[in-house]
């Protein structure tokens, strides 16, 4: 059978090939093959190219110095996770999650940069809530969670003696339905605070603590992309709750833990 | 992760590692302030757009600045490190780093609109409607491309390597 120089299907084989045709043309398509030698050497080719470049060609993933890198200078440039976070609604979760999904588990370095710059640049107050959602992201991500992991609290206040001037009040309420998990330092704003991690049925919650600069206040409820936050001050305190738990829940952990001795 | 992906068709559109940088950076800023506007679904092609019309961009300046060198000069950085598995035995992962190079340079070698065609659908995996709103062009005019880049690399290697 002699191979013919051509053949106006060819680029329909190839098509078919790359997984583009739906199955009553890729069928129609088989059958062509059968009686078309010229497309029949063209599937064969197509195969030993595929599998040369898909096996041997270099691929070039960004290195991790160049991440960093990149990471910088988007921080440079004021195009950072927080502020995705302050533009308004869908749009700013969107940009938010297209950063992660573009940086990975760099957002985590990007964060901790940030926070570092805040150092020097100070921020308007208001952007608390930002932060704390920054924090609490950045803590779902692998190996962010907590820098302790223990149920028991007689463990993880001790964690943070000499690591932070201030002693957190840390409670386990795991018999009201809501265990300890551990805990971490974390950078908010210009300080260092203490996150308190615990478990909600399949949701987790952070419970960022420093101390508070004025009196008591009634725990508030705020929303952050889908995030449901409560703040409130106690005890010399200010402390804030965030998780995707619904604001009942929320509310409900926060009852709890307020009224837990 | 977008970033690998962005990073490797720079690398293959401009055939130079530091240039392949700079553009991704400058892709970067772009999207980023592009992105307001940005009102489709896919992300990646999105990104992958900006990143090919930035490279291009880099390829004409850089083409004006030296008229010539445009040819795959590449090599010697091309063979790579992290691509090694760790167990080979020496002798392997030199028949098999040989292999890479001659791939390498075969696509190297490729024209540039045909070479972007082959990197995106058989390293980035992309569907032809993905690849014609990356390169701006028509699906038929990605199929035709293909097809002839395909034709050339399969050509070229018969003689070589991998078509034994």
């Amino acid at each position: 059978m002699s191979t013919r120089e051509n053949c106006d299907k060819v680029l329909l084989v190839q098509a078919d090939f790359d997984g583009e045709l739906d199955a009553a043309q890729s069928a129609a398509l088989v059958t062509h093959r059968e009686t078309c030698p010229y497309c029949r050497e063209a599937w064969t080719h197509l195969s030993d190219t595929r599998n040369a470049v898909r096996q041997e060609a270099s691929y070039h993933p960004a290195s991790e110095a160049l991440r960093r890198h990149l990471e910088q200078r988007l921080i440079r440039a004021g195009m950072t996770p927080a502020a995705a976070h302050r533009r308004p609604g869908a749009r700013g979760a969107r940009l938010l999650s297209w950063w992660r999904s573009l940086l990975g588990f760099g957002l985590g370095a990007a964060m901790a940069t940030v926070a570092v710059l805040m150092l020097v640049q100070p921020v308007p107050s208001g952007d608390i809530a930002d932060f704390v959602m920054g924090s609490h992201v950045r803590s779902l991500q692998p190996g962010h969670l907590v820098d302790i992991a223990s149920n028991n609290q007689h463990n993880v206040k001790p964690w943070f003696d000499g690591k932070i001037d201030f002693a957190p009040p840390v409670k386990n309420l795991a018999d009201q339905g809501f265990p300890l998990e551990g805990g971490r330092l974390d950078y908010l704003k210009n300080r260092e605070v203490a996150a308190l991690v615990y478990r909600g049925g399949q949701h987790l919650i952070n419970v960022l603590v420093w101390p508070a600069d004025g009196g008591p206040e009634a725990p508030q409820l705020l929303e952050r992309d889908g995030y449901n936050i409560v703040h409130w001050r106690e005890k010399g305190m200010t402390l804030w709750a965030i998780s995707d738990l619904n604001t009942a829940e929320l509310q409900n952990f926060v009852a709890r833990w307020r009224t837990h001795p | 992760m977008h970033l690998d992906a962005a990073h490797n068709l720079a690398r293959w559109l401009l055939r130079d590692p530091a240039d392949a940088e700079d553009v991704l950076q400058e892709a970067l800023l772009r999207a980023f302030s592009y992105f307001p506007s940005f009102r489709g679904t896919n992300a990646r092609a999105w990104l992958l757009q900006i990143v090919r019309n930035t490279a291009y961009a880099a390829l004409k300046k850089r083409r004006g600045i030296h008229m010539v060198n445009l040819g795959a000069d590449t090599e010697a950085e091309s063979g790579n490190m992290e691509l090694a598995d760790p167990g080979d035995d020496p002798e392997v992962q030199l028949i098999r780093s040989e292999a890479q190079r001659e791939i390498d340079t075969l696509l190297q070698q490729l024209p540039l609109d045909l070479r972007e065609c082959v990197i995106l659908r058989e390293l980035e995996e992309l569907s032809y409607k993905e690849i014609a709103e990356i390169i701006g062009a028509p699906i038929g005019t990605v199929m035709s491309r293909l097809w002839r880049a395909r034709r050339l690399l399969s050509k070229a290697a018969s003689a070589g390597a991998y078509a034994s």
